[in-house]
């Protein structure tokens, strides 16, 4: 079965006009040794053999709607998506439509990410946002790629807060040996309980970044003003990694002084979809906006006199400046920053504030419950939002086996990553989190041995 | 509804979600806490405001509604934007990506539990080598852009590795895209241009010339953005590798190749698939796209981590499947991007498509995106003239300007909108003059193509008797062409609530 929609008669007709007497002849130009090899696939499915070995493939999987009560996030978290988003998302007219070269029969497409550009600049409280970058960590490595520009590769060091989610630094790594940039701080041998004002002293005249998680990797929220104020004294840029859940409730990073504000905005409305496609939102302040790569929607008006949009400053990206853009970025994540558009504006402020409260209380609940049980205990004093570290009494690994043989997802093992946390689990809570899910975990979590 | 005449002279056509706001409303309803009450954080730790929009669940409806018929879309009709395999997305890999097993699983779940993600992915790796020649895949890039500098990422840590360090020139065809030399502006590269012969090909002696031994590879689009497959690729590939390079393959224009060659077989080293143009991932109005890399033999070790791979293998007779997990590239590049790319959006949907294509479905695509290529370049040739003009693979590059006449190839665009066609791609490649760039794809059928043909005709019988309607293009849109200037000079980026926006009622 295929989708080509040309008739044996109407193709011989075609070919005729074209000169060839077959479609094998279209491909002389291909050496004759390689032509045409055998592919070795399995045979063509029809429609209906492909959804049912499709579902047949996902229902081995255990899912956290239909099998598993799930405490897992580290970076990707599972929250409610109302009906409209997917209806949306669903309009042949957003996820048929290729990036908005033709802004004439584009407006929408254009329109929604202005709208979502704005939602971000609010929230996080910064002048501008570009229309997404690939996920988080990707934002993260593309706000290293905006300092490295903005002192034309004169400062070549970034100090990276250890308590940023591993994975990010790994994928910041990757990005820096492509520049020759050195990374310090991110040490899982660190101590854990040190403040942010602690890596100031990792800041000096040749850093042009510094990066910090908030809340950090452990669920913990710091102030990062004083920090921030320590890298601008020696002249380098501030940057936070943000959940974009916990900014609804929590003080904005533009108010602690940060730079460039990115994260992974995934919670507003991306399924968790083992692990993408997901959204990274990148802001900024205005005067950093022409080192910034990406994609940007203006506002401006057509011949007609109407209010419309267009992708604008191109002139900073790959297809113009080509060896000496900022990055290769070409694609974004559009038809997802449009979910993130329509979740945040089907929730609307009260809806959101109502999310983040939940996930507040529902979390402070389980962290008061887990806490009182033989044994177990919350790792870190520092207030939280919605995830938070468990010491437990035993490996997390152990801990985690046996919670899923109990059909629960328990969290995140911190061992992996910090040898020091080898009985630590990082648990996160959400709306979705029923206080029977809670209860479930707290009991289940009582009677192991 | 707010009061918008403020916000600009401009006529408003349709307000933004902030205009649309009003205080107290609200879109969903969040059920009530089940948990007694904790202390809340410190006043200082909290935000003193949240300016975002309050809308009901029919405002945002009817909104983005509206604003979705401002898109033109291939659900809507032909899009012939070269480079950029606009092809038809068939309807049940929307079903597939969005099966509840693969939305609700998480990235960190025990890999027990997540056996059939894993065996899918393993299985499109293994296709994917298949289709393309390779020796190994990697699902992990998000893009193509992201695919090439994983590519190049490699190809470096494979000299760095041999203690080749004088390797610091990368070879580019001037018909490149722009993203090839950008991924090596990313590593501090020299890009060194190599020009092409008339015939459209790599020049042989150019090339020749450029190759030593502080060559790191070379980056070649074949079939090349003129559509047209290098007739020496052979010869490219032998001096490129004679002098010590590795060879490049930028996937962008692998539709024409499915099941007529595969680049490993003609000596690629490493080359990224773009799955949204090929396999019918939807491009959702600029991504999300995924861009898996294949690589040859020696460049395997590099591949970014980690990979899907078996863990303990299965026994078909005792009907046991293998169990599958992540393993890791000995001299991996590192991480690309958090997890494991694009699975739902990217991998099931391409998954789903290859399934149902099988070997010979997968070379009829190519055969029919070629055809119908060659067809509109053989009815266009008399009318547009065409600079490479030999058979072509699944594009084309016609020239948009006609002898006596200052009508350009963006108003011959802009006045395709007015005939319901999307444009092709304009001014790229850059080496020929006002190029517009047609890829009909294989999912046009005969009267489609007629219908453009008809259209370019008459365009170009426009462009003599009324140069003013190309220029003024598009008449029938409800937009007109944009102030482009105005826009990157004000750089109004973001909108927000109206300023007297809590005292509305």
């Amino acid at each position: 079965m295929t989708y080509i929609p040309i008739s044996p008669a109407e193709r011989e007709a075609m070919l005729e006009t074209v000169g060839v007497k077959s479609l094998d002849a279209l491909f002389e130009a291909i050496p004759a040794a390689h032509r045409f090899p055998k592919l070795n696939l399995p045979p063509a499915l029809s429609e209906m053999e492909a959804a049912a070995h499709l579902a047949d493939l996902a229902s081995t999987n255990e899912n956290a709607r239909e099998h598993l009560i799930s405490f897992l996030g580290a970076g990707a978290y599972h929250h409610y998506t109302p009906a409209v988003v997917d209806h949306i998302l669903r309009r042949g007219e957003f996820y048929t439509a290729y990036t908005p070269y033709q802004p004439e029969i584009s407006q929408g497409t254009l329109q929604a990410i202005f709208e979502y550009q704005s939602l971000m600049s609010a929230l996080t409280g910064m002048d501008v946002s570009n229309a997404s970058h690939y996920d988080g960590a990707t934002a993260a490595a593309e706000a290293m790629n905006l300092a490295y520009a903005q002192f034309r590769g004169k400062r070549k060091k970034v100090v990276l807060s250890p308590f940023l989610n591993p994975q990010y630094r790994e994928v910041i790594g990757t990005y820096a040996q492509a520049a020759g940039i050195e990374l310090v701080g991110a040490d899982a041998q660190t101590d854990l309980e040190a403040t942010p004002e602690s890596f100031a002293e990792l800041i000096d005249e040749d850093t042009m970044l510094v990066v910090v998680q908030y809340p950090d990797f452990f669920g913990r929220i710091y102030d990062y003003q004083k920090l921030a104020e320590a890298a601008r004294a020696k002249g380098a840029l501030f940057c936070i990694v943000a959940n974009p859940t916990a900014l609804i409730t929590l003080k904005t990073p533009a108010d602690m002084g940060a730079d460039i504000v990115v994260g992974e905005a995934q919670p507003f409305g991306i399924p968790l979809w083992f692990g993408g496609p997901y959204l990274g939102f990148f802001t900024t302040k205005k005067a950093y906006i022409h080192k910034m790569a990406g994609r940007l929607v203006g506002e401006t008006v057509d011949s007609r006199g109407q209010r419309s949009y267009v992708l604008t400053l191109t002139a900073r990206e790959q297809h113009i400046k080509r060896e000496r853009a900022t990055s290769n970025i070409c694609t974004n994540q559009g038809l997802l920053a449009l979910a993130a558009a329509v979740y945040v504006s089907t929730l609307g402020k009260s809806g959101l504030q109502k999310v983040a409260d939940l996930c507040y209380q529902k979390a402070h609940y389980a962290a008061s419950e887990l806490s009182k049980l033989d044994g177990f205990s919350l790792r870190f004093d520092a207030p939280f939002f919605h995830e938070f570290a468990l010491t437990c009494p035993k490996p997390a690994e152990e801990v985690n086996q046996y919670l899923l043989d109990h059909g629960i997802l328990g969290g995140y093992a911190l061992g992996k990553d910090y040898p020091a946390l080898k009985n630590d689990l990082l648990v996160a809570v959400t709306e979705m989190n029923s206080r029977e899910e809670i209860d479930a975990l707290v009991e289940t979590l009582k009677e192991m041995n | 509804m707010a009061d918008i005449s403020t916000a600009l002279d401009a006529i408003i056509v349709e307000p933004t979600v902030f205009e649309l706001s009003s205080p107290g409303r609200t879109g969903t309803t969040m059920p009530a806490a089940d948990v007694p009450a904790a202390d809340s954080l410190p006043e200082h730790l909290l935000r003193s405001e949240l300016p975002l929009p309050e809308l009901a669940e029919v405002d945002v409806v009817r909104h983005f509604t509206r604003l979705s018929q401002f898109n033109y879309s291939v659900d809507e009709g032909f899009y012939p934007l070269g480079s950029c395999t606009m092809k038809y997305n068939p309807k049940i890999n929307e079903d597939t990506c969005r099966l509840p097993g693969f939305l609700f699983t998480h990235p960190l779940q025990p890999i027990e539990t997540v056996q059939g993600n894993l065996a899918l992915m393993f299985e499109l790796q293994e296709w994917l080598k298949e289709i393309s020649g390779f020796a190994g895949v990697t699902l992990q890039p998000a893009a193509g852009a992201q695919g090439e500098f994983s590519g190049v990422l490699m190809m470096a840590a494979y000299h760095k590795m041999r203690g080749d360090t004088k390797r610091v020139k990368m070879l580019i065809p001037d018909a490149a895209h722009g993203t090839n030399p950008a991924s090596v502006g990313m590593l501090g590269m020299q890009v060194v241009t190599i020009p092409s012969d008339e015939r459209g090909n790599v020049n042989l002696e150019a090339l020749k010339a450029a190759c030593d031994d502080t060559v790191v590879g070379m980056m070649l689009t074949n079939p090349n953005t003129l559509g047209l497959f290098d007739e020496h690729v052979e010869e490219v590939i032998r001096l490129v590798k004679d002098c010590g390079g590795l060879m490049y393959g930028d996937g962008a224009n692998l539709n024409a190749l499915l099941g007529i060659v595969r680049p490993g077989d003609l000596g690629f080293d490493v080359m990224h698939f773009n799955l949204h143009k090929t396999f019918a991932v939807p491009h959702g109005g600029g991504g999300p796209g995924s861009g898996p890399v294949g690589v040859s033999e020696r460049l395997l070790d590099f591949l970014p981590n980690p990979l899907v791979g078996i863990i303990e293998e299965g026994d078909e007779e005792e009907d046991l499947a293998p169990l599958y997990g992540f393993v890791t590239p000995k001299h991996s590049i590192g991480r690309m991007k958090a997890f494991h790319g694009h699975f739902g959006g990217g991998l099931v949907r391409a998954y789903t498509y290859i399934a149902m294509h099988g070997p010979d479905g997968l070379k009829d695509i190519a055969q029919h995106a070629v055809l119908n290529a060659n067809y509109l370049q053989a009815k266009l040739r008399g009318t547009y003239r065409i600079p490479f003009d030999r058979i072509c693979m699944h594009e084309f590059v016609a020239e948009g300007r006609f002898e006596g006449s200052d009508v350009r190839a963006l108003d011959i665009s802009k006045r395709l909108i007015d005939y319901k066609f999307h444009p092709p791609t304009n001014y790229f490649p850059l080496i020929v003059p006002e190029a517009l760039m047609i890829e009909p794809t294989e999912t046009e059928n005969k009267d489609t193509l007629d219908r453009f043909v008809e259209a370019m005709l008459k365009i170009a019988e426009e462009a003599q008797s009324d140069p003013e309607l190309l220029k003024s293009a598009p008449h029938t849109t409800r937009f007109g062409r944009m102030d482009e200037v105005k826009a990157a000079r004000e750089l109004i980026l973001c909108c927000w609530l109206p300023e007297n926006y809590e005292s509305l009622t």
